[in-house]
């Protein structure tokens, strides 16, 4: 029994001893040795992402009276959150020793909001649901507001701060209504009572703050005011962790509580979710093409994703999930690639976060304009790019759910989206760069480097062979 | 025994601090130590939610349940008030209406 459950707990109980030792560590080590903690962190997160391949889970098995579930989708939600983490941590190192905010902390608690995150995508029971959603969130605050001199950072970490803990306040109240309907806070309990009762008022109530709670979690439209703001106040280097890993644990938790616990009640939350999608899609395309912020602009595009992801929910099919974990995962991909091209373009005391800095880029660094030019193409869903592929297959089974009207529409809105994607194109191939940007700007770092052209291959080698990867997220999903 | 407390009433009284808690939150254009005030409010209605699910129905799920909630509310309190204390070094000012630097 023991073995059993080191053996199910391992990636978890690997990066909270990675974050314990580090933090005690770093106070040790921290002056002498720099880089040592930085280095630590990618082995610990490497290593674990190797134990959870070596030992990936074709069952599901349960622990602690099924307060936590290690499952296929489990492994393959934290698989891909170790490595948006891995990537955010490696691109954003120079820009955060540029800025003075990288310290031991900042490590810990990316891997303790890593660890919220790992915990959500194993819970299969409402506390535990709560509490990786607490451990990823408070985490999160602390980074953005780690540039304590920075009033942009502190102002978005607040926001996101209280928004964030209304948002787990609505979906707590949820939580409760639906215990006093069903009478038990386990998912599977919730599941079976749901399939034999009929609907209640009580049920439906829960489930309405329930959406609510998820929605201001994903940033759907009407809940995501505080998306934009929250991006683009961040330190860059932080706002690429966020946007990333973080978007992959809110599919989780929307997964396990929705589909997991009250896909019976589909009838009911179905409806919602069409108007949060359509509003996101709306909201998401059209306000981007005002911004002139990057960073805002892939904020909005941000919230066109999320309408996307609902879509995939929406369907009530295990197929239309499993889109949806696709759409996802490639989401958080192509934000990493997103965000550590202004990384790239950063300097100290140079944010590079306006569209017009990008000016000329084609000519000051090829490379970096090719990576951006791969990566907007990809989030436009222009082929032979994998955005292509994923808003295929989620379209596609949209289709298939008898939706066509809303299939129809989301291209629409993916055209419009389309203009301020090619706009970024643009000003990158054939504006003339401002006075003091007209020098090259060539790459900080190797890391950096070689990191944009991995994510920048990947975007183009799955757009070609998405296969293996859906065939993967479709099994997963059937076990 | 019509005076004895049905599970109803303890209901609305939840609903009655939820919805102070929200009103709280967005009709408040003054006071951020208010917002910290509502949300550990609303934390606390969905606490009398459960235990009064919980007693009434005679499981003790909910009740465990709000020692985690009550936990995580505390160190959600301790990470409001730090940042609360790090925007007023930024701004001299913990008013909510000089929350907008970022606009677009």
């Amino acid at each position: 029994m023991m073995d059993m459950m080191l053996q199910v707990l391992a990636p978890e109980l690997l990066i909270l001893i990675a974050a314990m030792t580090l933090l005690v560590g770093d106070t040790f080590w921290g002056h002498r040795y720099k880089a040592l903690t930085f280095q630590l962190t990618l082995v610990s997160i490497a290593l674990t992402a190797l134990v959870i391949l070596a030992s990936f889970s074709t069952t599901s098995v349960q622990l602690f009276n099924g307060a936590f579930i290690r499952d296929g989708v489990a492994d393959v939600l934290k698989l891909s959150m170790l490595f948006m983490t891995f990537f955010a941590f490696l691109f954003a190192r120079d820009y955060l020793v540029q800025r003075n905010i990288e310290r031991g902390e900042y490590y810990v608690l990316g891997l303790l909001s890593l660890l919220g995150m790992m915990v959500l995508a194993s819970s299969y029971d409402m506390v535990t649901l709560f509490m990786g959603l607490e451990i990823m969130s408070l985490a999160l605050y602390a980074m953005i507001a780690m540039q304590k001199d920075s009033g942009f950072a502190i102002e978005s970490a607040m926001k996101y701060f209280v928004l964030g803990a209304m948002a787990t306040g609505l979906l707590l109240y949820g939580m409760t209504l639906v215990y006093g309907n069903v009478g038990s806070l386990q998912l599977a309990t919730i599941y079976q009572t749901l399939a034999t009762t009929e609907e209640s008022l009580v049920l439906s109530l829960g489930l309405v703050f329930i959406l609510v709670g998820l929605a201001f979690k994903f940033g759907a439209a009407p809940f995501h005011n505080w998306v934009p703001d929250v991006y683009h106040g961040s330190p860059t280097g932080i706002t690429l962790f966020l946007s990333s890993a973080p978007k992959i644990a809110a599919f989780a938790l929307m997964f396990r509580l929705l589909i997991e616990g009250l896909e019976a009640a589909l009838m009911q939350w179905q409806s919602i979710l069409i108007i949060l999608a359509i509003l996101s899609l709306v909201v998401g395309n059209v306000i981007a093409i005002a911004q002139t912020n990057l960073k805002r602009m892939l904020a909005y595009s941000t919230i066109s994703h999320m309408g996307f992801i609902l879509l995939g929910f929406l369907t009530g099919n295990v197929g239309g999930y499993a889109a949806a974990m696709f759409y996802v995962v490639i989401y958080a991909l192509m934000s990493l690639g997103g965000f550590a091209v202004i990384v790239a373009l950063s300097r100290k005391g140079f944010e590079a976060d306006n569209i017009a800095d990008l000016a000329g880029l084609g000519k000051r660094n090829p490379v970096l304009a090719l990576t951006m030019l791969v990566i907007v193409l990809s989030m436009a869903g222009i082929p032979p790019f994998v955005g292509f592929y994923a808003k295929l297959v989620v379209l596609t089974e949209v289709v298939e759910a008898g939706l066509t009207w809303l299939a129809v529409f989301a291209v629409v809105m993916s055209v419009i989206g389309a203009y301020y994607y090619l706009r970024v194109i643009k000003v990158m191939y054939f504006d003339q760069p401002a006075e003091e940007n007209a020098h090259n700007a060539d790459f900080a770092n190797a890391s950096l480097r070689y990191g944009l052209i991995l994510v920048a291959t990947l975007v183009l080698m799955l757009g070609i062979l998405p296969d293996g990867l859906l065939t993967l997220f479709n099994d997963v999903m059937m076990y | 025994m019509s005076e004895m407390i049905q599970l109803s009433d303890v209901l609305l009284f939840g609903a009655v601090l939820f919805v102070l808690s929200l009103a709280g939150i967005f009709l408040n254009r003054k006071n951020l130590i208010i917002i910290l005030m509502s949300i550990e409010l609303m934390l606390l209605a969905v606490n009398t939610n459960l235990v009064a699910f919980s007693s009434f129905q005679g499981n003790m799920h909910g009740q465990v349940f709000v020692f985690f909630i009550l936990t995580v509310a505390a160190a959600e309190a301790a990470i409001g008030l730090a940042l609360l204390v790090l925007l007023f070094r930024n701004k001299h000012s913990i008013n909510v209406d000089d929350l907008s630097e970022m606009k677009g």
